[in-house]
Order: C-alpha cells, then sequence, then structure tokens
C-alpha cells in the first residue's frame, strides 16, 4: 500500500481506481483516539477519550461545540479540525441570520464534505487529515453522521472512528437496536460502554481521559469533562459490579 | 470670460441644459425614525433597563409591541431608540460577536469587552451608521453596574443614567434631576438608588413620557440586570 508511484498527489488516480493520497488521510484518522456517537429519538451522544502528549501538557479537546444544537467530536490532526469547527460555527450563525432558524445538520455536514472534496480534486491541495462525528438535533430530529477526509458523509444511528474503533462499532452493532428508546443517561453510559472497549490494555477511562457530550429535543449543547464525567462512569462501573454478580 | 470684449459675449453659445427637477420631498431616505424612548440607570450592584414598544412612522402606529431592548447575554441588555431595523440588525450582529467571543475563551463576553465591541461596530458603519443610539447595560467585573451610552457613530460613554429616543428631551432632565440632583439648592453629589427606587422612577419616566410625547406609549419593558441574572417585566402604558 506505501511507496508507490501513485500517491505522491491527489490528483492521480491509480490503475485501481483509488486515488492513495485520500487513503493515507484517513490513516491519520485512525491515528487518533477513538470517539463514539449514537443516538435515541431523542438525543444524540459523543464519547471520546482524551490523549495527553506528556504527563506536563493538557489533554486535548476532542468535542467542540459548534452551536446551541450542533457539536462534533474529533479524531485526527486537531488543528484540521479547528479549522473546520471554526467554518462550521461561521457557517452556523450564518444561517441564524440568513434564514432566521438553526442550521439543519445535514446541510452542516454536506458543506463540509464539499470542502474536503476539493482539496481531493485539485493539484497542490492536501486532504483534511481529520475525521468527525457531527451531532445534532434540528428539526427533523436528532442526528449522528460520520465525515472523512474523502469528503464522504455517512447518517449513522452509531458509530465510532479513531483508534481502535472497530471493537466499538462491534460492540454499537450488536446493541443499536435497544438504542432508540433508551433515557439520556443510558445513552451516555451505553456509549462509555463501547468507548471503553477501544482502551488500551490495562488502562481504563477515567474522568481524567474521558469527554461526554450530548444534545438532544431538551438539551442544549452541553459538553462534559473532568469532575461532570464522573457521574456516568460511576454509572458504567455500577453496571459492570451487577453484571459481575 | 473676462478677457473677452462685450460683443464677443454676446456670440457665445452657452451650453443648454435641461431644467433639473428637484422635488425635495421626494429623496428616498434610507433611514426612518420609528420613534420611541429608552433608558438606563446604573446602581451599587444592578442596571435597570427600559424601553417602551410603540412602533410608529409619522403619525401611524406600526404596532403597539415592537421590544426595543435586547438580552443579548445572561448578563446584558442592549436598548435602541430611533430606527427600528437598524436596531435589529445590529443587535444580531453583536450577538454573534458575543458567540464568537464565547468559542474563542471558552466563557461569557465581559460587560466591558462587550461594550467596546459595540463601539467598534458602530464606528464600523461611519460612512453609512446604524442611526441607533443604544445604550448598554451590566455588571461590571468588579460586581457593579454598569451603563454605557452611544451615539449612532459609536462615541462611548459609561454613565450612572441616560435616556435616548423621541422623549429624550422630557426624560433626560428629570433624571438629571431626580438622580444626578441637579437644579436642586443644598444637594450634594449623586443620589445612589435601590432596585425600588429606580424602578419607580424608570416608571414615572415612561408614564410621564406617554402622557405628552406621541411616539411613546403602548407597552414598558423593564430588565434589571444584577449578579442573578436578568430579570424582566413589562408593564402597560396609555393606549392612546
Amino acid at each position: 500500500m506505501f511507496r508507490n508511484q501513485y500517491d505522491n498527489d491527489a490528483s492521480t488516480w491509480s490503475p485501481q481506481g483509488r486515488i492513495f493520497q485520500v487513503e493515507y488521510a484517513s490513516e491519520a484518522v485512525k491515528q487518533g483516539t477513538a470517539v463514539v456517537g449514537l443516538r435515541s429519538k431523542d438525543h444524540v451522544v459523543l464519547t471520546a477519550v482524551k490523549r495527553s502528549p506528556n504527563e506536563l501538557a493538557s489533554y486535548m479537546k476532542k468535542i467542540i461545540r459548534i452551536d446551541d444544537h450542533m457539536g462534533i467530536a474529533v479524531a485526527g490532526l486537531t488543528s484540521d479540525a479547528r479549522v473546520l469547527s471554526n467554518y462550521l460555527r461561521t457557517e452556523a450563525m450564518r444561517s441564524k441570520m440568513v434564514y432566521g432558524r438553526p442550521l439543519p445538520i445535514g446541510r452542516a455536514v454536506n458543506a463540509i464534505g464539499d470542502k474536503a472534496q476539493t482539496n481531493t480534486q485539485e493539484y497542490g491541495r492536501r486532504p483534511y487529515g481529520v475525521g468527525l462525528l457531527v451531532i445534532g438535533f434540528d428539526d427533523s430530529g436528532p442526528h449522528l453522521y460520520e465525515f472523512s477526509p474523502s469528503g464522504i458523509v455517512s447518517e449513522y444511528y452509531g458509530y465510532s472512528i479513531g483508534a481502535r474503533s472497530q471493537s466499538a462499532r462491534t460492540n454499537l452493532e450488536r446493541n443499536f437496536a435497544s438504542f432508540e428508546d433508551m433515557s439520556l443517561k443510558e445513552l451516555i453510559v451505553q456509549g462509555l460502554r463501547s468507548l471503553r472497549d477501544t482502551i488500551q490494555q490495562g488502562k481504563q477511562l477515567d474522568n481524567m481521559n474521558t469527554s461526554i457530550g450530548f444534545v438532544g429535543k431538551d438539551a442544549k449543547m452541553t459538553i462534559l469533562d473532568g469532575e461532570d464525567t464522573q457521574e456516568y462512569l460511576d454509572l458504567l462501573n455500577e453496571g459492570e459490579a451487577m453484571d459481575t454478580e | 470670460m473676462d478677457f473677452m470684449m462685450h460683443s464677443e459675449q454676446q456670440n457665445q453659445l452657452e451650453p443648454t441644459q435641461a431644467p433639473v427637477e428637484r422635488h425635495s420631498h421626494n429623496q428616498w431616505n434610507p433611514y426612518v425614525d420609528n420613534g420611541g424612548t429608552s433608558l438606563i440607570i446604573a446602581g451599587k450592584d444592578f442596571v435597570l433597563v427600559a424601553s417602551d414598544a410603540r412602533q410608529s412612522v409619522g403619525y401611524n402606529i406600526n404596532t403597539r409591541y415592537d421590544p426595543k431592548a435586547y438580552e443579548l447575554s445572561n448578563k446584558t441588555v442592549l436598548a435602541t431608540s430611533v430606527c427600528s431595523a437598524d436596531a435589529k440588525r445590529l443587535c444580531e450582529v453583536l450577538e454573534q460577536r458575543a458567540q464568537l467571543y464565547y468559542h474563542k475563551h471558552e466563557r461569557q463576553i465581559s460587560t466591558q469587552a462587550l461594550a467596546q465591541q459595540l463601539s467598534n461596530t458602530l464606528y464600523s458603519r461611519r460612512m453609512f451608521p446604524y442611526y441607533v443610539f443604544p445604550l448598554l447595560g451590566g455588571i461590571d467585573a468588579e460586581g457593579k453596574g454598569a451603563a454605557y451610552s452611544y451615539d449612532a457613530i459609536g462615541n462611548m460613554e459609561r454613565v450612572t443614567y441616560k435616556a435616548f429616543g423621541s422623549a429624550s428631551a422630557l426624560v433626560q432632565p428629570f433624571l438629571d434631576n431626580q438622580i444626578g440632583m441637579k437644579n436642586q439648592r443644598g444637594a450634594e453629589g449623586e443620589r445612589m438608588l435601590t432596585r425600588e427606587e429606580a424602578l419607580r422612577l424608570a416608571i414615572d419616566s415612561f408614564t410621564g413620557a406617554a402622557e405628552r410625547d406621541i411616539y411613546t406609549g403602548d407597552w414598558l419593558d423593564i430588565f434589571i440586570i444584577d449578579a442573578a441574572g436578568v430579570h424582566k417585566e413589562t408593564r402597560e402604558l396609555k393606549h392612546d
């Protein structure tokens, strides 16, 4: 897969019909720590593992608020994530000013999808090195979307991206039928449960490395960090204790 | 034509011009005066902002309830006057600025920063101004009440009390006398008001203004801002 003659720039196809630069960009997403998103009929939740580059540094921000009704979780190059989140924020405000209503989530992700696509077709530009899980609540209810460097956008009931995210996806696949009627609390705990499968051996989710975000019918976009996550981590651990009894 | 002889001048043809019609009453004016009055009073640990709600054009009333004072955040209120359309847009623009601030700094914008933002926003339109004379109220960093008044192009002044709008000539001298203790013998310095006193003065200012100013009346919105947040009440004024 690596080091071949068709991977120098994004405007070169390989004979198999692949654009390697875009695929390499997706690798950057896989380097980021995992984030999980899932939705019920009234809420959408994000959970994320935060990494700290070393003991001296703070943990990096994984969940970003875009507007009262929308938020994103980030996996990959955080600088690219910042640029995209600034763009989404201004689009969200522009939507309110021009149309007098909050930005529909589908429109938002298609806007950044189109932006990402131009970087896969123009000479001299590099694709974005970040994947996003975009959550939001608009007129048509709660939504969860995945955005990838290729510009492809997909909607999900539950999904995960980042390092070891396949374990989380497997967990979500097994359980997603029960998400629809879950309460917000149950949904968050389920999100943490799926997220836990992505943690390295020997480590665990604690209130320093966990981030939770949610939005819904009666909840503005809220991000929980630090001590605020402890309540849900406790519920997660209690659930485990009950299972083993 | 000084160098020509008189006889030559007579032969000169003057370029002819079509007569220009100047209807001074038909010239398009981008600004509209929607009338109405606003006032602001700063106390020791609170600010009171009050605006009437009548929107007029000329001798007609557009609507009896078009609020002129807007909550920009959970601790600042902006009161406006004169042009309603410009006031609404100005408020939207300022809200966006406050949002951008929140995104960048992960906390609410301070009253002082927002006050400066407003001044800059107004001046940025120096050549086609927002026809609004805003009054901004909030709590400052020390917990004291802060009231700022502006002209249409951003001149900013922190004040204890101020009235703008169609009845400002009626209300401002009343406040000068009652709060500033002006033109009273034996008075020393400004009065520091309690919430109840400020509320009473605001209500009396507007009931008095509504009597004499045709553009002021219908409903009165009063906002009291303090450390606990923004408390709003709406009172009726004369509908005539």
